[in-house]
């Protein structure tokens, strides 16, 4: 067990004050079946071990006694200071040793030297919640264990920015216990991705699983740009019952660097499946198990990493409720309603297409 | 799909007749061969092979069974309850092979009949316990009965009490009694199989029908499996084979089970060991009723039932007990079946409310209740029945061989049934007179000619079909039990553009799998199968049972969901294509295939 990490796919129980609430959500997302992009958490051990065995946790405490919350230019005199301390601070080499060999665990996984992206988890209302989106720091397309190194303390230090002091000071939040866990997470390089509904949108079916998939990222899935393979799948046999393989012309990939490159599908691919059998039913599945682990119909965004192996490379980006056909109701067709021999002699005609009263 | 496949099947007077099947006309009924001057209505008509229970060119005296069963399908829907839109399914013998043509009923018709269907049916689905208890009463009457018949030489003087008690009638008017009788009791039989069997569809189709509707595209496999049953009696012989294996393993008997010593030299080693006598009272024990199994299907007059050959089913018992002393689990995954049913019901249901639930969950229920006797049914005909019914018929035709009038007990089966009653009129008249009887002289040269000529007819493989398929095939008996669907025509007449690819055929039962083919055309090839091997043939059986534990998937070329080797495969949890139309003449032993059972698919990969 290691104390300052901690993978997604771990199958030790997440805990929230260790891994804060991005990363805990990560980690039971993966448990219950819905692979995000694989990674791991810098849990707030590693935070506290930097803070407690250095001298930083004082310093910190130095700068802070007596601040002037009236002034928002000596706030940010002071966080620019305290931010500073953080990222020239020395890791103990504990906690640096259990990152780089996390780390190196995931490239391993990935098969060779991948991008990833490193974000701030919070534990609670250390820091402004989500109303302030975009507060929370996240690094994309990060190469190499110095540069991760490097955004990680970027995150810690995210702590102190001018305005997460002025947050705390205002909502009564002591800075004392403070801490922060990070994620390191597997940026997807989409070899095929779209979305999947656990419904039929045609006709509030519920038994079935509907998967529209093209080749490179999903956003031109999503935008309509591009006519995708539609696949239908049975939910509880989990297995493909329909399928139109459509002429897919044109596709987003990811040149690797954070940019991302649009072009034209080559003639070989444009009109062969984006995905396997398997593919579509590894995507049905993870969508089966997001409707199961909300409650609720979803409507789930997915991709197949091209870095990843068979069998582990299907990946959750996002699922939410369905909207539409969660407000109302399935029309079922029953033709032969009830059951025994008055039913029986309607179904018989109904499926010759005769009538009864013929 | 191709623009050159044909719209038509060849007509049955087009075909060419095998060399040396010349006059093949002559052993079957003239009722049942393509006769010349019908030939204008014959060719209206669409006919398929039905080689899932007919696999192998009949015997003149084998065509009983087309016959009995045929016919008395065709009563039960026609006469006996009035089906609305079907009446039978009239059958042809072509070339030794047999030919079904579903006869619907003109829609114009179809209404009046629906009052009488309504009260008929309606009678047996309310009182369908009772009803089948009474049925199963019958029937065993009906084997008790034949079993107690017994050929015998007709003796060198009438019997003294005979003459004494003024009997006035010697062991001939016996004879030509039992032989009756025999035939007779057989045909009662026959009639009782279609008694329920019809209805238990009827109540199937009626739930498939609905979850087509509220599940469109929901798999067939995945109805097959809410409404059947784990506990067939149809698999109860296999089950008592691997009781036996773990039984002879807990006695510490293992070493007696060497492989290709035969039943009766185990049975002696046993009787030397202090814990054999419990062993062989368990062997003995389990064979009345549950070896009268047969390796083929109850059609064939040479089909071997267990308690005839027990080398048979102590075979398969060595091989399990080889297995059970590995410490490998024998027993069908039984709980684990449920398990998986119960699941797919809920979660089907769970996606329902209201009256369209109740639906589901009273269509169910009715479909579940009559279904067993689709299973069941099985056991008692076709392995019980017909076991006891072929024995008294070779029985017969060892005491006709022994008389001289053949070679074998099996050259009787050479003779359609009704020329056996004069052949035992040439007995008991060469008898009755004092003079050698006609037949030695007539029938083993006779037999001859038909021997080569159904030799011949063995060299070819049936046509698929014959004449102008209907456009849409939907008579739902049709596509339940043969899996004969518009597309399955379609690719038929596809013909051999589809080898390369793969074949296509029912999803009959889940899971993918890849493996080594092995190419089975007869029961007698079953020992070469090997562990993991994929079973590719004609047609299954489930009294094949013990090699489903071997195997890894089944691919035939005739079959539905319903069909025997979707049925056990399922049981098994094995995946199975079935009614690829060619599966076991593109397929050749030692290619890999991968076999989807999930989307009906067999691909060959090298």
């Amino acid at each position: 067990m290691s104390l300052y990490t901690f993978p997604f796919d771990s199958a030790e129980k997440p805990e929230h004050d260790r891994l804060g609430g991005k990363c805990t959500s990560l980690a039971i997302m993966t448990s219950a079946g819905m692979p995000v992009p694989p990674g791991f958490a810098v849990t707030t051990n590693a935070f506290d071990a930097v803070m407690n065995q250095t001298t930083l946790h004082d310093q910190i405490a130095g700068h802070l006694k007596g601040l002037d919350y009236n002034s928002p230019d000596e706030i940010d005199r002071q966080a620019t200071l305290i931010r500073e301390l953080i990222l020239t601070q020395e890791v103990p080499d504990a906690v640096r040793d259990e990152v780089v060999t996390a780390y190196r665990e995931l490239m391993k996984l990935c098969g060779g030297e991948v991008a990833v992206a490193v974000r701030s988890s919070a534990t609670a209302e250390d820091l402004p919640d989500a109303s302030f989106a975009g507060q929370q720091d996240t690094y994309l397309w990060i190469e190499g264990e110095h540069n991760v190194m490097e955004k990680i303390r970027e995150c810690w230090a995210s702590l102190y920015t001018a305005r997460a002091i002025s947050y705390r000071e205002a909502n009564k939040i002591a800075s004392e216990g403070l801490s922060i866990s990070v994620a390191v997470q597997k940026m997807v390089n989409s070899h095929a991705s779209g979305v999947a509904m656990t419904i039929d949108p045609a006709n509030g079916d519920r038994t079935k699983i509907v998967i529209d998939s093209s080749w490179g990222l999903g956003e031109m899935v999503v935008s309509g740009e591009v006519t995708p393979d539609n696949f239908v799948v049975d939910k509880v046999m989990l297995v493909v019952v329909n399928r139109i393989i459509s002429d897919k012309h044109e596709e987003l990939v990811p040149t690797g660097r954070g940019g991302i490159v649009r072009r034209e599908v080559d003639a070989e691919r444009r009109n062969s499946p984006s995905m396997s059998d398997d593919q579509v039913i590894a995507v049905a599945k993870l969508a089966k198990a997001a409707e199961k682990h909300y409650g609720s119909v979803q409507d789930v965004e997915w991709a197949i990493d091209a870095d990843l192996p068979d069998g582990s490379n299907v990946l959750l980006l996002q699922s939410r409720p369905e909207t539409v056909w969660s407000q109302k109701k399935a029309e079922v067709k029953v033709s032969s309603p009830g059951s025994g021999i008055e039913a029986i002699t309607k179904s018989m005609l109904g499926s010759m297409n005769l009538s009864k009263d013929k | 799909m191709s623009p050159r496949a044909a719209k038509s099947f060849p007509s049955p007077y087009d075909t060419k007749t095998p060399k040396g099947a010349e006059g093949w006309q002559g052993l079957y009924p003239y009722n049942l061969i393509f006769q010349e001057n019908l030939r204008k209505q014959e060719e209206q008509k669409f006919w398929f092979c039905d080689s899932q229970h007919w696999p192998n060119v009949f015997k003149p005296f084998e065509v009983i069974g087309v016959e009995y069963a045929s016919r008395c399908l065709g009563a039960y829907n026609t006469r006996h309850y009035i089906i609305p839109p079907a009446n039978g399914i009239d059958f042809r013998i072509h070339l030794g092979y047999n030919y079904f043509s579903p006869v619907a009923v003109a829609p114009e018709l179809i209404g009046d009949r629906v009052p009488h269907f309504m009260e008929r049916a309606g009678h047996y689905f309310q009182n369908w316990g009772e009803l089948l208890e009474n049925w199963k009463k019958d029937v065993l009457k009906n084997i008790e009965e034949i079993k107690a018949i017994n050929f015998e030489k007709l003796p060198e003087m009438v019997a003294l009490e005979d003459i004494k008690s003024g009997k006035g009638k010697d062991p001939s008017v016996q004879l030509f009694d039992d032989y009756d009788r025999l035939i007779s009791l057989c045909y009662k039989n026959w009639e009782r199989h279609f008694e329920f069997l019809n209805l238990g569809y009827v109540a199937y189709l009626d739930f498939f029908g609905f979850c087509k509707e509220a599940f469109p595209g929901i798999p067939d496999l995945a109805i097959a499996k809410m409404v059947m049953g784990v506990d067939s009696v149809l698999f109860r012989p296999d089950d008592e084979l691997k009781a036996l294996a773990e039984k002879a393993v807990k006695l510490d008997l293992t070493a007696h089970f060497v492989v290709g010593k035969s039943a009766a030299q185990i049975l002696e080693a046993l009787k030397g060991d202090s814990k054999g006598a419990e062993w062989i009272k368990a062997w003995e024990g389990a064979q009345d009723p549950w070896f009268n199994y047969t390796s083929g299907n109850g059609f064939y007059g040479t089909d071997e039932y267990w308690c005839d050959n027990l080398d048979l089913p102590m075979g398969y018992t060595v091989d399990y007990v080889a297995r059970a002393a590995k410490g490998e689990r024998l027993h069908r995954p039984k709980d684990e079946l449920h398990v998986e049913r119960d699941r797919i019901v809920s979660e089907y249901a769970d996606a329902l409310d209201g009256e369209a639930k109740e639906t589901f969950n009273g269509k169910l229920g009715l479909a579940r209740a009559v279904y067993p006797y689709v299973e069941d049914h099985n056991f008692y005909i076709e392995h019980w029945t017909m076991g006891v019914f072929w024995r008294k018929v070779r029985q017969l035709g060892q005491l006709l061989a022994d008389e001289g009038f053949w070679g074998n007990a099996t050259d009787i089966l050479y003779l359609s049934r009704d020329e056996v009653r004069p052949v035992l009129f040439d007995y008991a008249n060469g008898w009755a007179v004092g003079t050698p009887a006609i037949g030695p002289s007539y029938w083993p040269k006779e037999i001859e000619r038909r021997t080569k000529i159904i030799a011949a007819l063995e060299t070819q493989r049936p046509a698929p079909a014959f004449n102008e398929p209907p456009a849409e095939i939907n008579e739902p008996f049709t596509v339940m039990l043969w899996g004969i669907t518009t597309e399955q025509v379609q690719q038929w007449l596809g013909a051999d553009e589809s080898g390369k690819g793969g074949l296509k055929g029912m999803a009959a039962s889940g899971g993918v799998v890849e493996g080594i083919a092995r190419v089975i055309t007869s029961p007698d090839q079953l020992g070469e199968l090997k562990q993991g091997e994929i079973l590719v043939a004609p047609v299954t059986n489930p009294s094949w049972g013990p090699v489903f534990g071997k195997i890894s998937a089944t691919v035939t070329d005739i079959g539905g969901m319903m069909s025997h080797a979707a049925i056990v495969c399922r049981e098994y949890g094995l995946p199975a294509v079935t009614g690829t139309g060619k599966a076991s003449t593109t397929i050749k032993t030692g290619m890999k295939l991968r076999v989807d059972g999930n989307q009906g698919t067999v691909e060959i990969l090298k």
